[in-house]
């Protein structure tokens, strides 16, 4: 019987169209790509993976879909134009972001900021270290799809908005550093209202213990997932408490010191020797219980005096190179600061913390499977502001 | 060091109490499970806006306000804004001495101080670098527009925004900042 | 069913039509609104739908309306025949278990000698319809949701039949009528007063069958078929519409089929003791008794897929094959051995 073309070409697409679906799934892996809209992760990131059925092959992040290039709009900002800009970076504890580069500002000008001030500073970066940790604590349930989780975490940080918003004047980007101190001084009742807040914090700290933590589902999920060993961590250059959790009692509030209030109270740092995802949540979760300890101690005994150390009214940093790294919620940020002598910097490098973070992504996720894939970049948490910049 | 549970499965049972006393927490929100009404809308931290709305807090950055008799047209604010949204035309006037037999005075004339809130980053600065007090932060927040080109508040609609400037409240104990006033218009 | 008044084949078909699209929606819309909308805002301590109707109960009734008149979109590269089909085969099987349930001592729309073979053996259809969704949408993200559901639910088809036959060994037929009857005339030790709902000696049954439905209704804790942040919807993630709807209220109103099976088998269906056994107006009041206990029901499905984080692919298989089924075979020896015993 002899075929009509049409009826050949029919019969070849046919077989194509199942040869491309038979291609797909049976040969060396298929090629999905997670993002860079994606329920999953926090922002514009592309993974792409290549599977193995559920098995990873291999798992390569795509950074930059959020590229703002801050570094370029420094060189052509003045310092307080630049404190607004950098809130933006890791916009959940935005305040940790003025702080570093302040205190670069600062070192360049030879001036330290009054003690009045550098303890409300402290108190202010440990609210944005809380107010950001808390969000994660929720976000890990969802990636693992305990839906909620979350909404107690929202619901709990709006109280330290609330009270950064009642200083401040913004909930998310407060814009109160200045160089040679704060903008502005506490409003009266605010210290009360705070320590009321940590109690809170405190209360959502038992209560996520008791939701998530002590739940079997997510410790079967999460233990021995994403094992990180100390090396590794130091190798690749992550910071924060992805490092702690591997064991390595590192941190930069204590080892190196800035002129902030650290010193001044008596806090922890925690660590926890397994490296996987299960300990990065609980070290995360033992440092917003800390933060909460300082936060009280320090509003027990601020320093009076004066807000503002003697600066000229228009601000000129003097020629000269700083660096200053602080122990931001996501890891360690730092500045790097060129200045020539103008009303603003001629270069500055911003080290963000996420971006190491997320340099381990391809050696961690080798092998396993897809829905770990999910809990490991949700344990190592990075805020694509502060990956891309 | 974390406590790992002795019994599997009692994690779960009590998370499924935090859920079920969360709900019971919503729902009866003055004595628990015993009042035979619920109301959980007393008992929900949702705000219904609309029908209800919360209170900012009076240092929150909401619009700018401009008290016009103190601008002097330096500029200043415009210069220092990261987002170059205010806009300021003035032209300068010649006023009568304050003495008979003096030289007449040249005074600025503001003739246009326009902000563009779809710019605006709300940073402050132009509030705070203000050396007239002109610029003062207000906290209201309802002023979106179906267009875009609203929202660019003119002179007028900025000296509006000065009724709603809240005054400044005082500082905590050990500060030794000083309680401003908010010039008020006579 | 027999009826007061005589109708014609045409008049009766017509009706069995609109009862038997109430049966499945009634308990579908009711679990919408008391467990998405209301029970797991309360949870999350916040309200929920509240503007469209008192309180958002008109919410259902807008996403209805918002959802039939948007574009019907086939991906290019789908396979139109079966993306079409798909969503049909998976609510189809829904109505297809309503018709072994019971609702009153005359209202039933069969009453089949096998009716729990045969509403185990059709719930089960739907597996095809999600695989048939999964791998004809054209997605990566929906071929892994297919084939994790295809995976996931044939596991679970084991401890949920197993399970039930604990209690058709201790009612002693398949009949879910009868076993309705068993329960309201049964005994504990002798004491009548509320009949022998097989919750009570069968507790380890019920149990098996509760976490066996929740997996195959691919809820939280075992929703890696769906799972959100993962797959955005698995194998629901090209449907949009009228299809998604279908998928949506198809999940709700798959619920209360498994809810309804389980309250006929555990709970004692429409009977609640005190009430006669064949009277005119238990076929009014059965149905409602029995729309309360698939409330109840569904309440702990949805109050479970609430709180839980969900459980990977391969840890949800383990807990089946190693869990699971030696307890449900546990719960048969045990049952034939009181069987003869007593």
């Amino acid at each position: 019987m002899t075929v009509t073309e049409a009826q050949q070409r029919a019969y070849v697409a046919g077989q194509a169209a199942d040869a491309r679906v038979n291609l797909e799934i049976e040969s060396e892996g298929m090629t999905l790509n997670l993002g860079p809209q994606h329920p999953a992760t926090h922002g514009t990131l592309r993974i792409v993976a290549k599977l193995d059925g559920e098995q990873v092959v291999s798992c390569e992040p795509v950074m930059g879909y959020m590229h703002r290039g801050y570094e370029k709009l420094t060189e052509v900002r003045t310092y307080p134009q630049i404190t607004t800009l950098i809130n933006r970076i890791d916009w959940l504890g935005s305040f940790t972001n003025e702080v570093p580069f302040i205190l670069a500002a600062e070192q360049l000008m030879e001036i330290e900021a009054p003690p009045r001030a550098q303890w409300i500073r402290t108190i202010l970066f440990e609210l944005g270290r809380i107010a950001n940790i808390i969000l994660f604590l929720g976000d890990m349930g969802v990636q693992l799809g305990a839906l909620t989780p979350v909404f107690y975490a929202f619901r709990d940080r709006e109280y330290v908005l609330n009270q950064i918003e009642a200083v401040t004047g913004g909930r998310f980007h407060p814009n109160f550093d200045r160089i040679g101190g704060l903008k502005d001084d506490l409003p009266k009742g605010w210290i009360d209202d705070t320590k009321a807040v940590m109690n809170k914090v405190r209360d959502f700290c038992d209560l996520l213990e008791e939701l998530l933590l002590g739940n079997e589902i997510f410790e079967s999920r999460t233990r021995g997932i994403g094992v990180i060993p100390g090396e590794v961590a130091l190798g690749y250059g992550l910071t924060g408490a992805n490092l702690r959790a591997s064991g390595v009692d590192y941190d930069l509030r204590r080892d190196a010191p800035v002129p902030m209030a650290w010193n001044e109270v008596d806090w922890k740092v925690w660590t926890h020797p397994d490296g996987d995802s299960f300990a990065r949540y609980w070290v995360r979760l033992q440092e917003t219980r800390e933060a909460a300890k300082i936060v009280d101690q320090l509003c027990d005994d601020i320093p009076a005096g004066p807000i503002m150390a003697k600066v000229p009214r228009i601000i000129k940093v003097p020629a000269g190179e700083a660096w200053v790294a602080t122990e931001n919620p996501l890891g360690e940020m730092g500045y790097y600061i060129v200045s020539k002598g103008d009303l603003g910097p001629f270069r500055v490098k911003i080290k963000s913390a996420s971006f190491n973070n997320i340099s381990i992504v391809p050696w961690v996720t080798r092998g396993v499977y897809v829905p770990d894939v999910i809990t490991i970049l949700a344990s190592l948490y990075f805020i694509l502001g502060d990956i891309d910049r | 060091m974390p406590q790992v549970p002795k019994v599997k499965g009692v994690g779960l049972v009590k998370g499924l109490g935090v859920t079920m006393g969360e709900v019971i927490r919503t729902m009866f929100p003055k004595r628990g499970a015993l009042t035979p009404i619920p109301s959980p809308t007393r008992g929900a931290v949702t705000v219904q806006y609309p029908h209800e709305k919360e209170d900012p807090a009076p240092r929150a950055r909401g619009v700018i306000a401009l008290l016009e008799e103190n601008c002097t047209v330096c500029m200043l604010c415009a210069r220092s804004c990261p987002d170059w949204c205010i806009y300021i035309e003035g032209h300068k006037e010649k006023a009568p001495p304050r003495r008979p037999g003096g030289k007449p005075r040249t005074v600025s004339a503001l003739d246009r101080f326009d902000i563009d809130y779809a710019l605006c980053m709300y940073c402050g600065i132009c509030v705070e670098v203000c050396p007239f007090e002109a610029l003062f932060w207000s906290p209201e927040y309802e002023y979106s527009e179906p267009k875009i080109a609203d929202l660019l508040h003119d002179k007028s609609r900025l000296s509006e925004w000065m009724e709603t400037v809240p005054d400044f409240e005082p500082y905590e104990a050990g500060s030794d900042a000083k309680v401003k006033k908010v010039p008020r218009p006579s | 069913m027999t009826l007061a008044v005589e109708l014609a084949y045409w008049q009766q078909t017509i009706l069995r039509v609109v009862l038997v699209l109430a049966a499945v929606l009634l308990p579908a819309g009711t679990f919408v609104y008391l467990f998405l909308f209301k029970m797991i805002s309360f949870m999350q301590s916040r309200l929920g739908p509240m503007e469209t109707g008192p309180h958002g109960s008109l919410q259902l009734l807008a996403e209805v309306g918002k959802s039939l008149q948007k574009e019907d979109i086939v991906p290019e590269r789908a396979d139109r025949k079966l993306f079409k089909l798909a969503p049909y085969l998976v609510v189809g099987t829904v109505l297809l278990v309503y018709i072994a349930v019971p609702f009153g001592p005359d209202a039933y729309f069969s009453n089949l000698d096998g009716a729990v073979f045969y509403a185990l053996a059709v719930s089960s259809v739907s597996t095809i319809g999600v695989l048939i969704a999964g791998w004809a949408s054209a997605n990566k993200y929906a071929l892994l949701g297919g084939l994790r559901a295809a995976g996931q639910l044939i596991a679970y088809e084991l401890p949920l039949i197993l399970a039930v036959v604990g209690v058709v060994i201790q009612a002693g037929t398949l009949n879910l009528q009868q076993i309705v009857t068993a329960q309201a005339n049964g005994e504990i030790f002798g004491w009548g007063a509320i009949g022998n709902p097989f919750i009570l000696t069968q507790v380890i049954g019920f149990l098996v069958f509760v976490i066996a439905s929740q997996a195959e209704l691919t809820q939280t804790p075992f929703d890696m078929p769906i799972a959100e942040s993962e797959l955005v919807t698995g194998y629901i993630t090209e449907y949009t519409g009228l299809r998604f709807l279908l998928f949506f209220i198809g999940e709700f109103a798959a619920v209360g089929s498994l809810a309804a099976i389980a309250a006929t088998l555990f709970l004692g269906g429409w009977y609640f003791p005190g009430l006669s056994l064949d009277a005119g107006y238990m076929n009014v009041v059965g149905p409602l008794i029995l729309l309360a206990k698939i409330t109840i029901l569904g309440g702990i499905v949805f109050w479970v897929r609430f709180t839980y984080p969900r459980l990977r692919e391969d840890q949800l298989q383990r807990f089946a094959w190693t869990v699971l089924i030696p307890v449900s075979l546990f719960n048969i020896l045990v049952t034939m051995v009181l069987k003869v015993a007593f």
